[in-house]
């Protein structure tokens, strides 16, 4: 299959209340992550990396920050003549005052889907991290002969009530349905959709026409005997951010050295924005263990099982254990804090304390001054 | 070209820079690496970019293959533009015949039509081998409040390093009395920091006689400029305070590195407000485990770091397992120091391998013979096998054999 035939699409809102503290003033796709990322950084290099040279990202609410960090798409080699990067921007009619479910941001994509000469079209959510190979996804596709295949994860489902739960027989689904995880081992959707753009454009006129509202119930289990929909396991380092908690969780499990390997392989490299930082500086009394630290910082106190992002600065005498703090936040001197989550530019004033717990990150909202 | 810039700059880039060594071997001096994530063209580029000068010809000339790869298009310093822009300019053929760069002069001579075709009033000369962040708009703005046919650079140095220098006598006024090149006795320590602004109707004219000139070298230095304050021209030095550094030497590109750490030096590279810039690897945060220890250093994006590191610069991508030791060095992009191994006082180039064990370069004080002492260098690719030793000041540019 040419992979320059392979249209992507990228819902940059899915699941934003699911993570409430970070998306208030953010789309899910710009949620910074591991370091020096933001969460659409994962898929947008998936897509690439694979030979797709046209990508649209859909959009829903508060995407101005996801516009700064697209830009014309040129870290992603997305900014071309042809095909390139498309934000997507909410579309409303008289008939539907906002754009509320993700049929109706399918529908705000249709006139991007109309106009593009690709054949077929994959299409993702942002809360999903990982480094995969879509061109084994799209193989899969056509061996199986499925008009759609779905890839999955076996594990314990993330906490997203509609999140589907998927039932198979010899790889083809056979039910699906939604709910809280049951704690068990289960087959869950990492919404990652691949189909003919044809087959999908008749599917949102179809639902569009009848007022259907609900992709997972009205889309996919609604023509699970009248399409063939296959899954295709991903058994690589995969999470689905569902919460503060896996957020904090998925973080520092870059802090073990084969998730890392797994998630930034040389052969398919993650792109992001360039921010040209200086590299870090460790001053004379820095004591760093464990922690995964991006350019720009200067670090003159202890840093313990942290993920520093951009131009963080940790002062003398401070102490950081088992933190994300992310672009230009600042520890000062004598400053300790533990477990905590720190939003952009966020400040710990000199000598204060502020402690979480592994199990209860405490997230401080960008350029708060404590 | 719709718009003429008033102001281009062009950037000699030819240099090999020999006394470099093995680490000039394959490439240009302006591509050297430099603090970590940087090469030394990135600061002559950036400060162009940053005082509002965005049409750069950089002349390149020896091993310029990493040079013009890495400039590229010029993105990552904003200079991909539909107006002016960087272009690579290389020695080509004519119908006299094929002629290389001979000289700075000649250089620039050979490349009037570039300049023409944007008819700049000014037009500024930069090297490209320094460290400075300098704002070439201030310099313009003196040079026309001058009225001057050329404005030079101008850094008080240390006067015992004087003789190493192109040195200026200025009256009150900073008007260029007389030049003196590289004297043993020095008269002044007001030295050319080889940055030149000129306007370009003058410059033009003094090319066109330099190259008639059969007895010229055609060096910018040794035959334009003192023709050009032979014939009367108005010349001014330009008075600059801040960090300057010439890396030309193994010692002065390893003590301009380890600057960086100084808090004293003058050379801020966190200041956004006049950002270097640089191509830039796509690689993850750098990792420092729990059995590492770092301290006063600096590390670049995709290290992996276990061991103990002081006191050094690591480039991207460098790896020091546990139980290996790396200080008072240079770390180049890609390099592998095993478990064991100790590199001091040392600069290793892209990509080397430390095997474990291995000893690389000598503090000073260890010296028996201080007179003996230097940095210990490894060339790119290079592998020092298991518990091999590199002599300080040596310069490796084969594999050594595991001892």
């Amino acid at each position: 299959m040419r992979t320059n035939n392979v249209l992507g699409l990228i819902f940059s809102n899915a699941y934003d209340s699911a993570l409430q503290e970070l998306t208030t003033l953010r789309t899910m796709g710009s949620v910074p992550f591991g370091g020096r990322y933001r969460l659409i950084d994962f898929m947008l290099s998936n897509m690439v990396n694979c030979g797709i040279t046209k990508v649209g990202v859909a959009t829903k609410s508060n995407y101005q920050s996801l516009m700064d960090h697209l830009g014309s798409g040129k870290p992603w080699d997305l900014s071309r003549k042809t095909g390139g990067i498309f934000i997507l921007p909410p579309f409303s009619t008289k008939e539907s005052a906002g754009v509320r479910n993700r049929i109706e941001v399918l529908r705000g994509c249709m006139d991007f889907l109309s106009h593009s000469r690709e054949e077929y079209v994959v299409i993702t959510d942002c809360n999903v991290v990982c480094n995969v190979d879509f061109r084994a996804l799209f193989d899969a596709h056509a061996k199986s002969g499925a008009d759609i295949t779905i890839a999955y994860k076996t594990g314990v489902k993330p906490s997203l009530i509609d999140l589907m739960r998927l039932e198979m027989e010899d790889g083809r689904i056979t039910d699906i349905s939604v709910g809280a995880p049951t704690g068990e081992t289960e087959t869950y959707s990492l919404n990652i959709f691949f189909m003919r753009k044809a087959l999908l454009e008749r599917l949102i006129n179809e639902a569009v026409s009848l007022h259907f509202d609900d992709f997972e119930r009205d889309i996919i289990r609604r023509n699970l005997h009248t399409l063939k929909i296959c899954g295709y396991e991903e058994t690589g380092f995969v999470r689905t951010i569902s919460g503060l908690q896996s957020y904090y969780d998925a973080n520092m499990e870059l802090l073990e050295r084969e998730n890392r390997r797994a998630l930034f392989t040389p052969e398919r490299p993650v792109y992001t924005k360039v921010r040209d930082d200086m590299p870090t500086i460790y001053g004379l009394d820095s004591k760093v263990s464990n922690s995964l630290i991006a350019d720009g910082c200067t670090i003159e106190g202890t840093v313990e099982n942290s993920i520093l992002f951009r131009g963080v600065r940790v002062g003398r005498g401070a102490v950081v254990r088992d933190c994300i703090l992310m672009q230009g936040s600042m520890i000062s001197e004598n400053a300790m804090a533990g477990c905590v989550v720190m939003d952009k530019n966020g400040v710990l004033k000199p000598g204060k304390t502020l402690c979480g717990d592994k199990t209860f990150p405490i997230y401080i909202g960008k350029s708060i001054i404590i | 070209m719709s718009r003429n810039p008033e102001c281009i700059a062009m950037l000699l880039a030819g240099g090999q820079g020999s006394r470099l060594g093995i680490l000039t071997k394959h490439i240009a001096k302006p591509a050297v690496p430099y603090g970590g994530k940087y090469r030394i063209i990135d600061f002559p580029l950036s400060n162009c970019v940053n005082s509002g000068i965005y049409t750069v010809g950089v002349l390149t000339q020896y091993q310029p293959l990493e040079l013009n790869d890495y400039i590229g298009n010029g993105q990552p310093w904003d200079l991909d533009r539909e107006n002016g822009g960087v272009h690579i300019l290389s020695p080509y053929q004519q119908i006299q015949g094929t002629e290389w760069y001979k000289n700075t002069a000649n250089a620039i001579f050979q490349n009037i039509n570039f300049i023409d075709r944007y008819n700049p009033k000014y037009v500024a000369i930069l090297s490209g081998d320094h460290i400075y962040k300098m704002d070439y708009s201030k310099m313009l703005a003196y040079h026309k409040e001058k009225d001057a046919a050329c404005t030079i650079a101008m850094l008080e140095v240390p006067w015992e390093e004087a003789p190493r220098f192109g040195l200026m006598l200025v009256d009150d006024d900073n008007a260029i009395v007389e030049f003196e090149e590289k004297p043993k006795h020095p008269r002044s320590n007001k030295a050319s920091m080889g940055v030149y602004m000129f306007t370009w109707e003058k410059l033009r004219r003094y090319l066109l006689e330099d190259e008639a000139n059969p007895a010229s070298s055609n060096d910018f230095g040794h035959d334009l400029i003192p023709a050009m304050h032979a014939a009367g021209e108005r010349m001014f030095a330009y008075p600059f305070d801040g960090y300057w550094k010439d890396v030309g030497t193994i010692d002065s590109l390893w003590e301009a590195n380890l600057d960086l750490l100084d808090p004293k030096v003058d050379l801020d590279l966190t200041d956004t407000s006049w950002k270097i810039y640089s191509r830039n690897p796509s690689l993850p945060p750098h990792y420092v485990s729990a059995d590492a220890a770092v301290q006063n250093s600096l590390i670049a994006g995709g290290c992996d770091i276990e061991g103990e590191v002081d006191f050094s610069v690591l480039f991207s991508d460098v790896v020091v397992e546990k139980g290996a030791t790396v200080r008072d060095s240079i770390i180049m992009p890609g390099v592998t120091v095993r478990s064991g191994a100790l590199v001091q006082y040392a600069i290793v180039a892209e990509n080397a391998v430390i095997e474990a064990g291995a000893v690389v370069g000598k503090r000073p004080e260890d010296m028996q013979d201080r007179s003996d002492w230097g940095v210990a260098v490894v060339g790119e690719n290079i592998t020092i096998g298991e518990g091999a030793v590199v002599a300080p000041k040596a310069m490796i540019d084969a594999d050594v054999a595991a001892q």
